[in-house]
Order: structure tokens, then sequence, then C-alpha cells
């Protein structure tokens, strides 16, 4: 399941990030902040009126808003 | 040992680096919660404990050396030495949060694997202590080999300490490693390290350290959200009104006293003309504004220092999604409601070039503070001070009303610009959301002070150059007896020729005459107005509530309405226009931007007018 799937509040692993289909430069601010494979996540705010995006999720200390294009090139497992 | 002689503060965006510098230096630089306020390389003077000077370099903040914005490319250079005429620092400074080393490491590390001396800045103690973190400095010290000091750079806990291990950093640099033998060190590898070098650095942590989760439940409500954000600038606008009223008044009424001072006490003639006319009731009216400039600035500055700024950017992404923009342009043009300069500055944390570009194109459409005193007097003059429901002022409205004109107005231009001149993807928005803090109060003051005294300033040099040649030029040459003075005069030539061509569009001489020297400042248009209705009028009362009394009663609402819409649009401020050259290096981008803006000023005006006129106002 992609992390656009998740729901708020549920706490997800990220297996597998399909790179290709993520900007390249959005990519290297993702990887910066620790949004790779291996990292443990949760979804803490979706969207606005309506529309689902941004995504702000949560990682480690950090809440990081994203856009929902970003999280569907992300495969997440339940922790 | 070669002596030091220059260091710079590097790390991860919001981490405190220029709080830290603002401390060391004693500049004042702006410090803000959220990623992304330094744009630029910035120079101060540090003296160490031996009393040897030595340059500090403030830098923007940077995730990796591997840059993804033209921000984190200027700190590269620096740090590697590549910046065009300048050395590369002899020791570094790495300033981290306390309270998020897992992430804040990761740099670290590549840095410190640099080579260079290097000391770090444990920094925001006080947010970890809050957050319940307790950590170990030695630890820390321990792992990265490098000397540890916490700080606390807003409450000025750790300087000393600080700047007795830069000094020290030199001597230290034999024991510390030298640049790291291993070549290829990945990034998933640096984060394992991170992790548990933070791990080790942690003593004790309590469970909930998340105390801003239920704000952001509120503010980044899916409707919830957008409404407050609605409502917050609803409450500005009603009190840029509402609270200066009185402070304006009092300015008012000391203008015209000191007017009067003046008449009374001086022979009549060339001098006293000029100081009452032109100074007086020219830079005086645009004077009179410092309440509702400080108001508006006391908002921005509160919702930049706690942490809503960023909020705000979430909220607004979907929106600039829709025009093809990302929520990364929100904080440039926010920060053009202060002044498009700045906020064309500030979007080099922007990675994507076209999306920079259609940002640069649409700040000067944000409603910048100079704006403010041209509404303020418009609106005074013919809109009535009723109210529309209980702290609910009309005036307030339309003023909200004119910056939601400016922002629909950016948008719409964004979509259009998206599909032609700087057509492409529209690029995502990655942001990491600070915590909230407490605005500390002398913060706040001393923000408001530089505000403040950087509105006098205008006033008391472009401004009053403006009012002054233009007082010049209304005064030469003299008028017959029984013919205007305005008229006969250089000023009045000029108007005359220029106004056939905004005639059409409900502006009569005086607002034609207006529009020339507030090129040099939007603010000039209200001296402007001043000067030429004191000029022509015998009365002795110079004061605002004068010229607001004239225009009242002699612009119709059509012609007021129709002002205030040039304004929206029209880009009257060279400053802005050499900018946006230096920004995009050349003159083409900055002509098309003003061609646009110009024209959009005179159909909108025209509309205005015309509409208004029909429905017979
Ligand atoms: N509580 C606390 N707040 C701090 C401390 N240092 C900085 N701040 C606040 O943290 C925020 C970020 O500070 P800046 O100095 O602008 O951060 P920066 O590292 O220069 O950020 P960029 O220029 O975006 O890279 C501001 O709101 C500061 O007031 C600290 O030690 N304690
Ligand atoms: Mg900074």
């Amino acid at each position: 399941m992609t992390l656009e799937a998740l729901a708020i509040g549920q706490r997800a692993r990220i297996v597998a990030v399909d790179w290709d289909r993520v900007a390249p430069e959005d990519g290297k601010r993702l990887r910066a902040l620790g949004i790779d494979e291996g990292a443990r996540i949760a979804i803490a705010h979706r969207g606005v009126l309506g529309g689902r995006d941004p995504i702000a999720i949560m990682i480690g200390r950090m809440t990081i808003a994203l856009r929902r294009a970003h999280a569907e090139a992300m495969t997440v497992e339940h922790l | 040992m070669t002596r030091l002689r220059r260091a710079a503060l590097v790390g991860n965006p919001n981490a405190g680096k220029s709080a830290l510098f603002n401390a060391l230096t004693g500049a004042r630089q702006k410090i803000a919660n959220y990623p992304g306020v330094t744009v630029e390389r910035k120079v101060g003077r540090l003296v160490l404990p031996s009393g040897e000077p030595v340059e500090l370099i403030d830098l923007p903040g940077s995730y990796s050396f591997d840059a993804a914005s033209p921000d984190e490319e200027v700190t590269r250079k620096v740090v590697m030495g590549e910046f065009p005429g300048e050395a590369k620092p002899d020791a570094l400074v790495i300033v981290l949060d306390a309270a998020n080393l897992e992430q804040h490491l990761v740099f670290a590390q590549e840095v410190i694997a640099l080579g260079v001396p290097t000391v770090v800045a444990l920094n925001m103690i006080d947010l970890a202590e809050r957050d319940g973190l307790v950590l170990d400095p030695a630890a820390l010290s321990q792992a990265l080999g490098v000397p540890v000091v916490p700080t606390v750079a807003v409450r000025r806990r750790g300087l000393a300490e600080l700047t007795e291990a830069i000094g020290s950093a030199e001597e230290l640099a034999d024991a510390q490693s030298h640049p790291d033998p291993r070549p290829h060190i990945t990034l998933p590898e640096r984060r394992l390290t991170a992790r548990n070098i933070a791990k080790a650095a942690i003593l004790s942590e309590s469970t909930e350290h998340r105390i801003h989760a239920g704000l952001d439940k509120v503010l980044l409500h899916p409707w919830l959200g957008p409404l407050i954000l609605f409502a917050i600038l609803f409450v500005i606008f009603q009190a840029v009104f509402a609270w200066a009223t009185p402070f304006a008044d009092a300015l008012d009424a000391g203008a015209g006293a000191l007017s009067g001072l003046v008449v009374a006490n001086f022979p009549a003639g060339f001098l006293r003309d000029l100081v009452t006319e032109g100074v007086i009731a020219g830079v005086g009216s645009v004077v009179v504004f410092l309440p509702q400039i400080v108001i508006l600035f006391f908002f921005i500055l509160l919702m930049e220092a706690s942490g809503y700024m960023a909020r705000a950017a979430f909220v607004m992404d979907r929106m600039m999604a829709s025009v093809g923009l990302s929520g990364k342009s929100f904080i440039p043009l926010l920060s053009s409601f202060a002044c498009a300069i700045p906020g064309i500055m500030a979007t080099r944390s922007i990675a994507d070039p076209k999306d920079r570009l259609t940002t640069i194109l649409i700040a000067p459409l944000m409603t910048c503070s100079a704006r403010l005193p041209v509404y303020g007097i418009i609106i005074a003059a013919v809109i009535p001070n009723t109210s529309v429901a209980p702290f609910v002022g009309l005036q307030g409205l339309v003023l909200l009303g004119l910056y939601l004109a400016g922002i629909v107005g950016a948008m719409v231009v964004a979509l259009v610009l998206r599909k032609s001149v700087t057509k492409g993807d529209a690029s995502g928005f990655i942001m990491e959301l600070p915590r909230y803090q407490l605005p500390a109060v002398k913060d706040l003051l001393i923000g408001l002070w530089q505000r403040a005294w950087v509105f006098l300033r205008r006033a008391g040099t472009i401004i009053f150059a403006a009012t002054v040649v233009l007082w010049l030029l209304l005064t030469f040459p003299k008028a017959d007896p029984g013919e205007s003075q305005v008229d006969a005069s250089f000023a009045g030539q000029i108007a005359t020729a220029m106004h056939p061509v905004f005639e059409p569009i409900g502006f009569n001489r005086e607002m034609t005459l207006a529009l020339v020297p507030a090129m040099a400042a939007r603010e000039v248009a209200v001296s402007s107005l001043a000067t030429t209705y004191a000029v022509d009028s015998d009365d002795e009362d110079k004061t605002l509530a004068a010229l607001e009394g004239k225009i009242s009663q002699l612009w119709g609402l059509p012609t007021a309405l129709a002002f205030l819409a040039w304004f929206v649009f029209a880009p009257q401020c060279v400053s802005t226009i050499a900018v946006a050259r230096r920004e995009t290096n050349g003159w083409k981008w900055p002509a098309f931007m003003v061609g646009y803006l110009f024209a959009l000023a005179y159909a909108f005006a025209g509309l205005t007018y015309w509409l208004a006129t029909a429905a017979g106002l």
C-alpha cells in the first residue's frame, strides 16, 4: 500500500520508494529529511478543503509537509 | 599554524544560525521561525577572548552539500572556498537544534568530514528541555570528535563558551580528524550513525514531546485551518484602522501645530512655503501612517516568530498548486506584504527556476506596506467610517478587499504565466513545519523598532526628496494674478500634457501628476497630492485631515475607487524593478513585469471607473 493511502495516525514504515516518479530536486530534499526506505512515519494531517493535498507527516521529531504525488510514490507497511 | 581569520556558521535551516550570528556580532539579521529565512551570506565581526577579531559568516541553512536550491548553493560555495572573491573559512561552527539531533547530525557529519577545524553549537537547549529531553554534551563531543558547546542563542546563553571554543578551534585542529579517509559514505549510513550518536547523547526523554500537536490539529484542520487564516487576516486589517486612529490623529494634530508655529514665526516667502507645503504637508502626510505600518508589522512579526507562517504555507499550498505554484512560493509572497524587495530575494529558496521566476514576476502584486498610506488616505476620505456589523468596520473591510484583490490578481497572473512564458511542470512542496514558539517580547519590540526606523528613513530621504522636487516644480514659474499657481507651474504643464492618457480612466490632473514622482516610492503619491493641494489653496490648514477633506470634496467616488484599483497593480517602485533585474540577470523579465503590471493597472482602474459610474456611485 502507498503512503498516500495510509490512515491518519497509523504508524508505518516506508519499504520502497519509486524515485522515478519524484522530481530529482524533490527527491534530494525528501532524502535529506530522512524520508527514504526504512523510515518510520505516520500521517499527521491531510489536505485542505476537500482536496487531500498537501500531507503532513511525522518522522522522528519533525513534522514535514509534502505533496500527495510524493506520497503516491512510496510503499509502506503497517507497524 | 596560521591565525584564525574567518569562521562560518553552518547547519540545517532554522537551527538558529542567524540568531547566534546576531548574538555574537551584534548584527541585526532577520531571524524567523521557518526554514529558509537567510538566503545570502552575511559577514560580521566577532572578537575572540584574545582580543583578536574574526570575520564571522552567516550562511543560508542547508541539508547537504549536494545543493537543491540557489541558497544552499551559496552555502556550499562559501564553505568549499569556491565563492568568488572570498577565501575559504578557517573554521566552521556547526549549529545544531538540540531538540532534533537525529536529523541535524546528518549534515553535521558531512561538515566534520571536511577536516576543517570545527566547533559545534548545541543550540536551542531550552526547547529540548521544554520537550523533555536531557542531553549529554560531553558524550556528543566524544562521538563527533569536536568540541560541543550548549547554547541558547535567543537568551544569549553559552556565548562566551562558544567564542572561546572558536578561538581554540585552530589549536584543536591537529587533534581533530583530518578529511575522512573513507571515500563514499552513503546517506543511509550517515543517517544510521546520526541515530546512534543521538541515542547515546540523549540521557532521558519523556514520551510526550509534541506540545504543538494539538495546535496543529486546529490550525491545519481541513476547513478550520483556512477559516482561521482568513480570520487572522481579517483581524489584522480591522486593527490597522481601528487601533491606529488615535495615534494617527495625534501625529496629524502635531503636524498641524508645527505648521501653525512655522507660519506664526517666520515671514511669508519661499522658505516658509517650502517647509509648510513641501515638508510638513507632503512628508508629514506620509509619516502620519507610521502607526498603521507598525500595527501591520506587529502581526507579521508575530506570525513569523511563532511558527504559524509555515502552517499558513501548508494551508495555502492547495490554492498555489491550482495555479501551478508550490507552497514554497508562499513565504516569498508573504514577505512581499512587507516589501517586494525582500520578497523577491527570498525566492532564492525555491529550487525550480521557472517556479522562482513566476514568483518574482507576481511578487509586486502583493500589497506592500508602501501602499498602506495610499489606501489609507483614499479609504479614509471616501469610505464612511461605519460598522457593517459589531466590530466589523467598513473601512477595514475595504482594505481587506484591496489586499485580496492583489492576491487574486497574482494567482490569475501566475496561472496565465505558467501556461505561457514560464510553462513547465509544477514543482512539489516539501517543507519542515517548525515547532511553535512563544515570541520573545524583546525581539518583537526590536523588530518593530527596525521597521519603524526603515519607514521613517524612507520618509526622510526618498519621500522627502521627491516631494521637494515636486514642490519646486509646482512653485515655478509663478502664476500671474488671477491664474492658478498649479496651472502655471512646470508640474502643472506636465500634468496637462499627460492628462489625456489618464482622463478616460477617471483620473483628474492632480492624480495624474502624483503618479510621476510616485515611481520613486508609492507613498510619494500621498505626499504629492498633499503638496499639490497645499500649493493650490490659501488655507493655513495643511494637515492630512485637510487632504482627506479635499479628496472627499473634489473626487467623485468612481475616481477614488479607480485610483485604488490602479495602485493594486501598478509597479510604482524603481527599487523593485532594480532587484528584479539583479535576481533575473537582465532587463528582459523586469521589462515584461513592468509592462504587464501597467497594462493591468490601466485596465482595472478604467473598469472600476466605468462600472462605478454606470452604477451611479
Ligand atoms: N527557544 C529558542 N529559540 C531559538 C534559539 N535560537 C534560535 N531560536 C529561534 O529559532 C528560529 C530560527 O532562528 P534563525 O536564527 O532564523 O535560524 P537560521 O538557522 O538562521 O535559519 P535559516 O536562515 O532559515 O537557515 C527563530 O524563531 C529564533 O528566534 C534558541 O536557542 N532557543
Ligand atoms: Mg538564518
